[in-house]
């Protein structure tokens, strides 16, 4: 089976002058294509700053973490820029929408950042339009943040991370910020996805969140505490 | 192309989402490229109308001066103050600067305050004993009559011409032509009427302002045979004598690059003449213009930097409001980063903020500039309703204030563009940069 991701190793150190937190202690997880994993573990015990890592937000102090077959470690501030652009969908917590902008506008901004900066062409709206469809939003492409509820925003953020078609989605407490009906319906968009083939890795810490994922991973201290696949 | 406009766009979005932040922001701009371009024009009105007086005198020209030297307090000690003070050009030195290469036509003058009087009307005006060539050369036009011809002056002739003002005080409605009037003791046959023409101003230091509206035009040939070169001066208890042959020399030179020389033969030669004191002047109208233009040049630097300055302040306000632009927006910063916007495309977008608001305030101060001479027209109608209502002649600062018009420097329009430009690129690097530099975990984390 094709690797989306791959880390080997993997090791971030924080120098904070005084001292060295050490946040991964050596880190090794494997994400096959069409992976759906939920990450969890107590606070403080690693789960964001892997999150991070795998997003190319940052880059490891040790190891080796290979995205699509690329080996993302040593890139450049540049090159993680168009890896976060090409293969990478975030959805965050407290969504991150750009307030001035409307609906498609917002789906729009991974657009803008495509290498080489292409004009945003009618094909490429009609694009923005379809995923917005297919995450439920058909009707309010023209409407602002402010006049959506917190799980139509979150679905602005899944169509906007979905629309450069990334390698992997990855996912940091999506739904905790939501009341339970939509904390399912979002779940349930993740299902589908994950049905359609998406990689998605989502960060959370409630069990019943978690158990949608098709495997779970235990962080503590830095390392990876445990493995375990619901239900089971 | 499109991108560039695609990032215009964005900018403008962001802007108008604070519009009157982004007005407050932009003002500072509009007055520093209003006052940029203001105090240019009026910078530039103000040495053409130097430079205007100066050629009026004539490019090609010479004039050499009588001037009255300073009284010498030694010799004035023990004798009456009936002495004769006689100074300034004498008859002999029409001929001798005559007589040089380069010069085409001299025209003398000598000049005196008298009371001109007819019947019942008297007026003070100033003789003008002179010779044809005085009409063409201070560009009077004859209302009637002639001039003062080369036969009046070679016969002695006692004629004049009026200043069409003298001929109203004196005459009113009546023909003044082949009547007489008296001027002093004399009595003179009008034979001509030119038209009122604006006063000149004093240039160089030596020569005064001229107010033509009073004059009455002898032959010099009759003036120096008639009322002489004595003057009595009568102040409360004393008086003075004075003799003067000849108040003004102009003289026409062949050509401009003739007219340094021509003026340093001038005055070698009035050196050697009048080795005793210095009692006249040489007055270079070209020299005059040179100095004109330097001080246009200077006028130019000092005035374009005071407004400089208050483009720069704009400057600062702009960094200021961006500076917490960038901390306000860190979040979006964030956003824009993950999502895959480089560090450059984040410069870019915050750099082209600052450079639409500037380049925006820019061109509204063009806008403003341009109607600079309007408003300076309302500032000069006031300043003359308010301040200088009465005073008759407002001297000679306020006659420079009032008929002055800003001249709109047009190559001071790009340069105030471009200088707007230039500030928010200058004043928008650093907030630029310092949102492009955050670090996006950091910058997502921020509330
Ligand atoms: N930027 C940072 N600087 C210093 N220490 C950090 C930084 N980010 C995270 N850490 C530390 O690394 C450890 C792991 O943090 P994190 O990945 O946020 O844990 P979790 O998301 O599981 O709560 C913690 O001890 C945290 O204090
Ligand atoms: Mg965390």
């Amino acid at each position: 089976m094709r690797l989306a991701a791959e880390l080997v190793d993997l090791v971030k150190d924080y120098d904070l002058g005084t001292f060295v937190v050490h946040a991964l202690r050596g880190v090794t997880l494997r994400f096959p294509a069409g992976d759906y994993v939920a990450i969890m573990g107590t606070s403080g015990s690693g789960k964001s700053t892997l999150l991070n890592l795998l997003g190319a937000l940052d880059r490891p102090s040790g190891g080796t973490y290979v995205l699509g077959g690329e080996d993302v470690s040593t890139l450049d501030d540049d090159e993680l820029s168009r890896i976060r652009n090409q293969m990478i969908g975030f959805v965050f917590q407290s969504y991150n929408l750009i307030a001035q902008y409307t609906v498609l506008e917002n789906i729009e901004v991974p657009l803008l950042y495509r290498p080489g900066h292409p004009p945003i062409t009618s094909a490429d709206r009609e694009r923005c339009a379809e995923v917005a469809r297919r995450v439920g939003l058909g009707e309010r492409l023209d409407h602002r943040p402010f006049q959506l509820s917190g799980g139509q925003q979150q679905r602005v953020a899944i169509a906007r991370a979905l629309v450069n078609d990334p390698e992997i989605l990855l996912a940091d407490e999506p739904t905790g910020n939501l009341d339970s009906a939509t904390e399912q319906e979002i779940l349930a968009l993740f299902d589908e996805l994950n049905g359609e083939g998406r990689t998605i890795v989502m960060v959370t810490h409630e069990p019943e969140v978690a158990r949608r994922a098709k495997r779970q991973i235990y962080m503590r201290d830095g390392v990876v505490a445990g493995e375990g696949v619901f239900p089971g | 192309m499109s991108r560039i406009l695609r990032i215009v766009q964005l900018a403008m979005k962001s802007l108008l989402l604070h519009k009157l932040r982004s007005g407050l922001t932009m003002l500072g701009i509009v007055f520093g490229v209003f006052s940029v371009i203001a105090m240019l024009a009026i910078g530039e009105g103000a040495s053409a109308q130097a430079e205007k007086q100066v050629l009026e005198l004539g490019a090609t020209n010479v004039i050499a001066v009588s001037i009255k030297p300073p009284v010498e307090s030694s010799s004035g000690g023990a004798s009456r103050q009936s002495r004769v003070l006689a100074y300034g050009l004498k008859r002999t030195d029409i001929e001798l600067v005559e007589n040089l290469d380069t010069v085409t036509s001299i025209v003398p003058i000598r000049e005196l305050p008298e009371e001109a009087r007819h019947g019942r009307n008297r007026l003070n005006v100033r003789i003008v004993g002179s010779t044809a060539g005085y009409l063409p050369l201070n560009r009077l036009k004859l209302r009637s009559g002639t001039f003062v011809t080369e036969q009046h002056n070679e016969r002695y002739e006692n004629v004049c011409v009026l200043a069409e003002n003298v001929a109203l005080e004196l005459f009113g409605f009546e023909d003044p032509i082949g009547k007489s009037i008296t001027l002093g003791i004399h009595a003179f046959e009008v034979v001509g009427v030119v038209e009122t023409r604006v006063a000149s101003a004093a240039v160089g230091g030596s020569l005064s302002g001229q107010d033509f509206r009073n004059d009455v035009y002898v032959p010099i040939e009759t003036f120096w045979l008639r009322i002489g070169d004595t003057v009595v001066q009568r102040a409360t208890g004393s008086f003075s004598v004075e003799e003067v042959e000849v108040s003004q020399i102009t003289l026409s030179v062949v050509d401009e690059k003739s007219v340094v020389p021509t003026a340093e033969a001038v005055r070698e030669t009035l050196q050697e003449t009048h080795r005793r004191q210095r009692d006249y002047d040489v007055v270079v109208p070209l020299e005059l213009l040179e100095q004109a233009k330097q001080i246009r040049t200077i006028f130019n630097v000092v005035l374009g930097s005071i407004a400089a300055i208050s483009l720069v302040v704009g400057g600062i306000g702009i960094m200021n409001i961006m500076l917490a632009t960038v901390t306000e927006r860190t979040r979006e910063i964030g956003i824009r980063r993950a999502l895959g916007a480089k560090q450059s495309d984040v410069t870019s977008q915050f750099l082209t903020e600052t450079i639409v608001l500037s380049g925006t305030g820019g061109v509204i101060g063009i806008l403003l500039g341009l109607a600079t001479p309007l408003a300076f027209g309302l500032v000069q109608w006031f300043v003359r309703t308010q301040f200088l209502e009465g005073a008759a002649v407002g001297g000679e600062m306020a006659s420079m204030f009032t008929e002055m018009t800003p001249r709109i420097a047009w190559w001071s329009l790009p340069l105030a563009f471009g200088f707007s430009v230039a500030i928010g690129v200058v004043f928008g690097i650093y907030p630029a940069r310092a949102a492009a530099r955050l670090d996006p975990i950091e910058a997502l984390r921020h509330e």
